[in-house]
């Protein structure tokens, strides 16, 4: 297997905020390979999105600071290199969407402006050329009549059809990386089946390496390869999607899996997951999960569980799996 | 692993991304400022200061007290008639307090009623309001307050009447476009499904959403009518002689800044030290109560 | 566009008739004129005679209707004290208080600007407390009061400028810089906190993820953005400078329709008043109007709204 795309360790992102030093990103690795497809689920304050500002390094300064680990972008470290290198990274070899198709797109410039930017910036194009590739860019991303979009504005089109002009401009360069940090949330559902498709599209004919961040499991069987759950800003589970689905390690993935209400099934409540999302600025010692574990151990409560492998390219951390786990307070299915 | 490089600043996302902040303060200072000229300008008689009408012409131009010239009893000096400055200032005070607040209270009111109405019916009656605001506003107040003047005599009471009758139109603005965002809302809509009649709506569910935004620009308000009233009566056209004034005291001194600076000066910082406590206070109540407002 | 902009000339021209009856009102309220033309010994004969031949003993209506007509053909009437065209006297004093408004509005642009820009760019810094001091101080001075600070010091004592009238360049200095300042004040609190909020929102974010350099976020991407409530503004901060000038041009002694003002309503010269009172609210208008084409041109939601 060649190398991944990108390949993260270890990453540490801490926030101060009037509470307190949130440690949004404690202690990250994941990689990702070309044309692979990882989903990034949470609930919010997870730590996804901050995960993904770390990688471009854009995170809410003075505030946020990463702190450690590394980022290696095809072989280089992105954490060591200077603002302006990181620029010249930003949209050509990472490139990200954001969530809200209503407030990305610069409302007082007009498509074609912030299209042909973008082109320019990554292939200094001028002119005549400038606005073909722009147009063919719309194109590729299935705008219908490209060359007349390129003169509207944002608030002329519609919520889907700004998110796929988004998308556009995230392909212009192409990128290595592509980030795209729940962009389908705020979009019709039927709009959302074919932004999606779209999406693996692009991801086919480019070679992009996608990290998909997202707190809809029906989407990432959909359209990820591999998945990591993460909780309080640790990856609390990664693997293969079938895997995930079928056996999943983690009380915490569990817990999310049995919540989807099915069609079919009789069940007369909702199952819902115990408990509060954690206070970020007070963890307690431990397990972050085991306030609400239904699995709780004692020794949960005092030692963090480490990374531990499952079975190849599975892993979670949990001590239920942990080698020389004493027995679990609860069941669990085999 | 090289330091944080730039100076970006951006928006934390599922967690508040602030850097550190003191806490809720409230304005020690301009509450100061304010309580002190308030207190003294309603405890202005009882404070045993020398008559400010009472000229004594061989006191003429004394300096204030810390100078050679001078003395303590009168420790702001004295103007071309001998009168006593701190005395004056501390009259004049009543003055410029009450016609501030008087006028931003009623310019506020009317102001806030025709926003209301304007943005809640919509239509011919908005239309119709606007435009009379808009005539309203592009009209110049001093020009107004002169010609007030001179036509029934300067007095407080023109003062007062020369500047609401214009300051009106701004809350009318502010007020109607907030109006109009809280149409938006579901509860109204809420409120007309349940039966409501307009006066109910109006009263009991817009008007006090808007109250924040009438607190914040009455504040702010206050310290420009208090420059206008002082800028009239530096004129001429707006508290007549002999009650003391800020602005006309100014205008009295103009001619001797160069020998009696005192007489000029101190009624200008006192105008700039009661003016900068209410702006203050009014930056402070706007970003407690809606950063949104920043516009005013 | 084009119907935008006619639209709004006709509400500006509903608006400028509005303001011509209240004027009109006005002034035949600041009493009768003929006490303080007429010499002590005139008799009531006299009076009879001025007054038919100024024409003021016809109709309100009447008055206001030739008033208006002619007024649309630029004539004011005569001056009632100096005995000449109105028209010729606003000619002579317009350009002086234009000329001044444009220089004092151009060094507040100038300063307000860049100061309020770079205080939200670096917000929290010296330069940002700086900035709020200077706007709070700005919009909390008495103009007159500086003023005449202004002449005593910097003309008086250390002579460096001049001190009033019109000579040259650096008359338009002292004046100019007063009133402006307040101007400065409320523009670059208004920059400042539309910056702020601007750089907060999510289109800034994906310019930086584009990887835009930070010049042209901030100066292209951010502030065009941010222009929209200043521009707001604009329109309300030009009609305070006006208001502001009367006490300017009085304290500098220049030349200006603001003096022409006060000299007018102290002599009672009903169609000095009229005139004026007209000439700047159409100013207002025409500045308010200009201002809101600006503000669809920067905002294409606006253009694009009806």
């Amino acid at each position: 297997m060649s190398r991944p795309v990108v390949d993260v360790r270890d990453l540490h992102t801490h926030l101060v905020t009037r509470w307190g030093t949130v440690k949004a990103v404690d202690g990250v690795s994941f990689s990702v390979g070309e044309g692979e497809t990882l989903g990034l689920v949470g609930e919010s304050g997870s730590g996804k999105s901050m995960t993904c500002l770390s990688l471009l390094r854009l995170v809410p300064r003075p505030a946020a600071r990463i702190l450690g680990g590394q980022v290696w972008l095809d072989g280089e470290d992105l954490l060591a290199k200077s603002e302006a290198e990181m620029r010249k990274i930003r949209g050509r070899r990472i490139a990200m969407i954001l969530q809200d198709p209503m407030s990305s797109l610069n409302p007082v410039f007009s498509i074609g402006m912030q299209m042909r930017e973008a082109v320019a910036l990554y292939h200094g194009l001028r002119g005549r050329g400038l606005a073909a590739r722009a147009a063919e860019l719309l194109a590729a991303v299935r705008i219908p009549s490209p060359a007349e979009r390129l003169r509207a504005f944002p608030h002329q089109l519609s919520g889907g059809m700004r998110q796929r002009v988004v998308g556009a401009m995230a392909i212009a360069a192409p990128p290595r990386l592509l980030i795209a940090d729940e962009p389908t949330t705020s979009l019709d559902l039927t709009i959302q089946a074919q932004y999606l498709g779209l999406l693996e599209e692009l991801q086919e004919r480019h070679r992009l390496a996608l990290v998909f961040v997202t707190h809809n499991l029906g989407i990432v069987a959909r359209i990820c390869d591999r998945v990591a759950v993460m909780y309080a800003g640790r990856i609390v589970e990664m693997g293969p999607v079938r895997r995930l689905f079928t056996r999943p390690a983690h009380p915490y993935s569990r817990a999310l899996l049995e919540s989807i209400p099915r069609l079919g099934a009789r069940a007369a409540r909702l199952t819902a997951i115990e408990g509060q999302p954690p206070d970020l600025a007070r963890l307690p010692a431990g397990c972050a999960f085991a306030p609400r574990c239904p699995s709780v151990m004692d020794r949960c409560r005092v030692e963090t569980p480490p990374e531990t492998v499952v079975e190849a390219g599975h892993v979670t951390r949990c001590w239920l799996e942990a080698p020389g786990a004493g027995a679990p307070a609860g069941g669990r299915p085999a | 692993m090289p330091a944080e490089p730039g100076a970006l600043s951006l928006p934390g996302l599922d967690v508040p991304a602030a850097a550190p902040r003191r806490g809720w303060r409230p304005p020690r200072f301009p509450l100061a400022v304010i309580g002190l000229f308030v207190a003294a300008a309603m405890a202005a008689p009882l404070l045993g200061l020398p008559d400010p009408h009472a000229q004594a012409l061989r006191d003429r131009f004394k300096p204030p007290g810390w100078q050679e010239a001078g003395s303590w009893k009168h420790p702001l000096g004295t103007d071309r008639l001998g009168r006593d400055l701190l005395s004056r200032i501390v009259w004049g005070a009543r003055v410029s307090l009450a016609a501030g607040v008087l006028t931003v209270l009623v310019a506020s009111a009317f102001g806030a009623a025709v926003g209301l109405t304007a943005g809640y019916y919509g239509g011919r009656v908005d239309a119709t309001l606007m435009r009379i605001t808009d005539a309203t506003m592009s009209f110049p107040v001093i020009l107004l307050a002169l010609i007030l003047a001179v036509t029934v005599g300067p007095s407080f009471a023109n003062v007062v009447t020369a500047i609401a009758v214009i300051l009106w139109a701004r809350y009318a603005r502010v007020i109607r476009a907030q109006v109009l965002t809280l149409m938006q809302l579901d509860f109204v809509a809420q409120a007309r499904i349940a039966g409501a009649g307009a006066w109910r709506i109006i009263t009991r569910h817009l008007l006090p959403n808007t109250l924040g935004t009438l607190l914040v620009l009455v504040t702010l308000q206050i310290g420009y009518v208090i420059i206008l009233e002082a800028s009239l009566s530096f004129l001429g056209a707006g508290i007549p002689p002999p009650t003391p004034a800020w602005g006309s005291m100014i205008a009295e001194g103009r001619d001797f800044v160069t020998s009696a600076w005192w007489v000029s000066l101190f009624p200008g910082l006192a105008i700039l030290l009661v003016v900068l406590a209410f702006n203050l206070l009014g930056d402070w109540l706007r970003d407690t109560f809606d950063p949104k407002l920043r516009q005013l | 566009m084009v119907r935008f902009v006619v639209a709004r000339l006709l509400q500006s021209l509903v608006a400028l008739a509005i303001i011509s009856v209240v004027v009109f009102v006005l002034a035949r309220a600041t009493g009768d004129p003929l006490y303080l033309i007429l010499p002590m010994s005139a008799s009531q004969e006299d009076f009879d005679n001025a007054r038919r031949y100024l024409g003021l003993d016809r109709p309100y209506l009447e008055q206001y209707l030739s008033f208006v007509g002619r007024a649309a053909t630029g004539d004011f009437g005569m001056s009632l004290r100096a005995r000449r065209p109105v028209s010729e006297l606003i000619r002579e004093r317009l350009p002086n208080s234009l000329k001044l408004a444009a220089f004092a509005m151009g060094v507040s642009l100038a300063m307000a600007f860049p100061l309020g820009v770079m205080a939200a760019v670096h917000k929290g810094t010296g330069l940002d407390r700086f900035a709020q001091i200077v706007s709070v101080l700005g919009q909390s001075l008495p103009t007159f009061w500086v003023a005449i600070l202004l002449v005593e010091f910097v003309a008086g004592r250390l002579q460096w400028l001049p001190a009033g009238g019109i000579e040259g360049f650096t008359s338009y200095i002292l004046p100019g810089f007063t009133l402006g300042w307040f101007v400065v004040a409320g523009l670059m609190r208004l920059l400042r906190s539309g910056m702020l909020e601007v750089l907060d929102s999510e289109y800034v974010k994906l310019a930086r993820v584009k990887g835009m350099g930070e010049g042209r976020v901030i100066w292209l991407h951010a502030l065009k953005n941010a222009l929209i409530p200043v521009i707001t503004f604009a329109g309300i901060y030009f009609a305070i400078l006006v208001t502001t000038a009367i006490v300017v041009e009085t304290v500098f002694a220049w030349p200006g329709l603001g003096r022409l003002a006060y000299e007018g309503i102290s002599s009672r010269d009903f169609p000095v008043i009229q005139a004026v009172v007209l000439t700047t609210a159409a100013i207002v208008a025409v500045v308010n109007l200009c201002v809101d084409c600006l503000y669809a041109l920067i905002d294409p939601r606006i253009r694009y709204a009806r």
